[in-house]
């Protein structure tokens, strides 16, 4: 990852499109930047406090993406430029404050204010495919979504011009096919912003009391979708009168080009991309669609362009309206992602081309061939990882207890629990805090005849993000339940972020440490800590936390992620071997079938376990549980 | 000779931690200095380890392409892990592509847990040999662990690629990368696993 601070002006780089955000804003002259991670937006932050000391920047991981924008919002009232990025999720926490701001206004010291939304179409790494465009118009925030690393560079330094000028928060889309993929970006100059913060105590800014305030925000929309209309973000390329007009924005711009060349169909399609989505530009789509004789709109995830652009035509009364197509007519997937092989099936249906990607007597090789030998790649654990034991021992508590306890669980690692490769023990995910707040919920039925006793799972970052107020929650409304906090020291499933409980910050300076454990002990719960390695201890700790049936207990299982401690470490603790003599193989199989450790793996040759040199940690969690005792661990001098 | 097509789709393939990410940013940044478009996109999904990554590099001299390649029009793929070159070929090859592959397997977790079985490495390098217009192989993990560096396997494999010629790009283009991200005690031996996997084709 390059200093972003130090590119050279005037010369192309390969960035990400992460890297182009925050360069951008580094331009612009963002001062204050505040976020927490979230596949794909967390790079934009990482940026940030790398750059952090060069360019006079404040980077922080905050606790949660609410307090990020809170903290950013207030920058922005003392005078400066400031951005928070969230991945769509993040974007459901920070609602509340979002919901406010443009009521309220940024203040009266010209500060600006972006937020990066960074979508997940395709749910790479998210819980679902939630389109928040929608949610840009309900705050009524201008949005720009980039469909090119050079656009995404050149609109976030364009927003926050808007936002000062305005005096309202802009939004910048961002998705998983920008933010995680690179492009060519020519960058311009850059100089460390001084701006230097201050507030007027005789000034107040709220929503309340919001008609007056919304009135006056409708007409600062309106204005700006004047400006839209004639945004050199939206371009028309293609012939004069086309036969179909493809209305399309971020990834839809590059696949409908790629498709249309693909199928040689240059001298019949027309691509208006558009690249600010709210204001919608409805004058200038109608323009072009008074020329086309169809139209196919190409976007993702939901049909927002869509729905304004039928809106707009619809308004237009156009004597003989075109035909628009998309997702309602079925030509577009109201699921996934956009790729350019969705818009070559949209375009042949629509021309009636016959279109075959390959040879088919090559495609029928293929899937002989191939067809018989590719295997799945399932997601895993790390060889190492504490949470394979905390799994190992939360199932073997509960098989002992016999009582059929509910798991509900969370977002981190430990998540990977409900994929196929998983151990399934998790009953019930869905969003960041869920675990602890679901298990409030199943922990107050008792009146209702439910006996089974109720584990909530959460993990230390995600504690601090959204776990202690459900556990408050808990001990208010004496819920019977066991909190266990998986504590892996670090937010590993994003890339090893610090917070709260880590002792330093985004910018790898020294802090204070908050103790999980002893907050959850000054809130009144019976807190346990054990070593997620030692199982016993693990196992025997959670049966008894479950057989006690005073409210909350709080079981922290306690050990540093593997791949962090590695980093830090550089070395594995313990030398690890199969005695092949004593192992059952396939009788037993407990260290790959069970623990599905990725260092260990079945060997057909000797129809034993094998450790696999390459992945192996040699952490010793399968030499401490082998049956036969046939894994045997070795302390490194 | 090089591949002449324009747009040029280079598929990198591997396992989450084989260092595919940093490998396509070196083709890629190196093709832009070149005065190129260039665009890469990556899959990786929630996989930090262990998990089937790719990265897909369009280059071309007319215009900014899309990150993702269509269906079936690969023309070079490269890859750190066999397993994951076929199921590339499964999806991006076509008659006239060809492949450069590290004949070290990693094995799914799957295979470990004996519920599936890998291919027999022989049989998988004929099914890409036959797929293919032509393809390479190296066991790019031992010449890394010759190294004393297996975390270069993937500096060995970008040798292979330069060494098949299939590429404009040149030994010094990817030494000025590498002399962009790496620290300077780490540079001779990531030339020499450079030189190793170039030579390891030739």
């Amino acid at each position: 990852m390059p200093n972003l601070a130090k590119l050279a002006p005037g010369s192309y780089y390969l960035l990400q499109g992460n890297e182009a955000i925050a360069r951008g804003a580094l331009e612009a002259g963002v001062q204050y930047c505040a976020a927490y991670p979230g596949t794909p937006s967390t790079e934009i932050l990482t940026n940030f406090a790398q750059a952090a000391k060069d360019a006079g920047l404040h980077a922080e991981w905050s606790s949660n993406e609410k307090v990020a924008t809170e903290a950013a919002l207030s920058a922005a009232y003392a005078g400066l430029r400031t951005i928070t990025s969230m991945k769509n999720a993040g974007l459901n926490v920070a609602m509340d404050t979002l919901q406010h701001i443009n009521l309220a206004t940024l203040g009266d010291q010209n500060g600006a204010m972006l937020v990066v939304v960074a979508d997940d179409p395709q749910s790479h790494a998210s819980g679902d495919e939630e389109d928040t465009r929608w949610v840009a118009q309900m705050a009524n925030a201008p949005l720009l979504e980039p469909s090119n690393f050079q656009e995404a560079y050149e609109m976030t330094k364009y927003l926050f011009d808007l936002s000062e000028e305005f005096g309202i928060f802009c939004w910048l889309r961002d998705y998983t096919r920008l933010a995680h993929a690179r492009g060519r970006v020519k960058v311009g100059q850059y100089k460390k912003a001084d701006r230097k913060a201050k507030y007027d105590r005789t000034k107040m800014f709220t929503p309340y009391i919001a008609p007056p305030k919304h009135a006056i925000l409708v007409e600062k929309m309106a204005k700006i979708r004047e400006r839209f209309e004639e945004s050199p973000f939206n371009a028309y390329e293609g012939p004069e009168n086309p036969d179909l007009l493809i209305v399309c924005c971020g990834s839809g711009a590059p696949c409908s080009r790629d498709a249309i060349e693909e199928l040689g169909l240059e001298g019949k399609v027309g691509i208006l991309k558009l690249g600010t989505l709210w204001p919608f530009p409805s004058t200038l789509v109608v323009s072009h669609i008074r020329k086309a004789k169809r139209v196919l709109i190409v976007e993702e995830v939901d049909p927002y362009v869509e729905t304004h652009t039928k809106a707009a035509v619809a308004d237009a009364r156009l004597a003989e309206p075109p035909e628009i197509l998309g997702r309602v007519s079925g030509h577009m997937s109201y699921v996934g992602e956009n790729n350019p092989d969705k818009v070559i099936a949209a375009l042949c249906q629509i021309f009636g081309i016959e279109y075959v990607a390959r040879d088919p007597e090559y495609q029928a090789k293929v899937d002989e061939i191939a067809g018989k030998m590719v295997v799945n790649r399932g997601l895993i654990w790390c060889a190492g990882c504490p949470h394979r034991a905390s799994f190992y021992s939360i199932g073997n508590a509960i098989k002992r207890d016999g009582r059929n306890a509910v798991v509900t669980s969370d977002i981190g690692c430990y998540t990977m629990d409900a994929f196929p490769d998983g151990t399934q023990l998790t009953n019930t995910l869905h969003c960041m805090g869920g675990g602890l707040g679901e298990a409030c919920g199943f922990g107050q039925l008792e009146q209702f005849g439910f006996k089974q006793p109720v584990i909530g799972i959460c993990g230390d970052s995600t504690f601090f993000h959204a776990s202690i107020t459900p556990l408050v929650n808990a001990i208010y409304n004496n819920a019977n339940m066991v909190a266990i906090i998986l504590d892996n020291s670090i937010t590993a499933m994003t890339g090893f972020q610090p917070h709260a409980g880590t002792g330093r910050t985004a910018t790898q300076d020294a802090t204070a440490i908050v103790s999980a454990e002893e907050l959850c002990r000054t809130l009144g719960c019976r807190v346990e800590v054990v070593d997620a390695f030692d199982t016993k201890a693990s196992t025997a700790t959670l049966m008894e936390l479950l057989k006690d049936e005073g409210g909350v207990k709080v079981l922290i299982l306690r050990r540093a992620c593997e791949l962090q401690r590695m980093r830090e470490e550089r070395r594995h603790p313990y030398k690890v071997w199969v005695e092949t003599e004593k192992c059952k193989g396939d009788k037993c199989g407990f260290c790959y079938r069970v623990l599905q450790c990725p260092g260990v793996g079945y060997d057909k040759a000797s129809g034993k376990a094998r450790i696999l040199e390459a992945l192996c940690a040699e952490c010793g969690l399968c030499a401490d549980l082998c049956p036969s005792k046939a894994i045997v661990k070795e302390e490194r001098a | 000779m090089a591949i002449s097509a324009d747009p040029l789709n280079l598929i990198i393939c591997g396992v989450g931690g084989q260092g595919n990410i940093l490998l396509s940013g070196m083709v890629g940044s190196a093709y832009i200095k070149k005065g190129s478009f260039a665009t890469i996109g990556e899959t990786f999904g929630a996989a930090q380890r262990g998990g089937a990554v790719f990265s897909s590099v369009r280059v071309s001299q007319k215009r900014e392409y899309g990150p993702l390649i269509p269906e079936g029009k690969a023309h070079l793929i490269l890859g750190l892990e066999p397993l994951e070159t076929l199921r590339m070929v499964q999806k991006y090859g076509n008659p006239d592509t060809v492949c450069i592959s590290n004949t070290h397997p990693v094995v799914p977790a799957g295979v470990a847990a004996n519920r599936d079985t890998y291919p027999d490495i022989d049989e998988l390098k004929d099914a890409l040999s036959t797929l293919t217009k032509k393809a390479w192989f190296l066991d790019a993990t031992s010449i890394a662990l010759e190294l004393k560096a297996p975390i270069a396997m993937n500096i060995v494999m970008c040798g292979a690629v330069l060494g098949t010629e299939q590429l404009t790009l040149t030994a010094d283009d990817i030494k000025a990368e590498l002399q962009e991200s790496l620290p300077p005690d780490r540079l001779e031996l990531n030339y020499e696993a450079l030189a190793r996997g170039m030579k390891a084709v030739a």
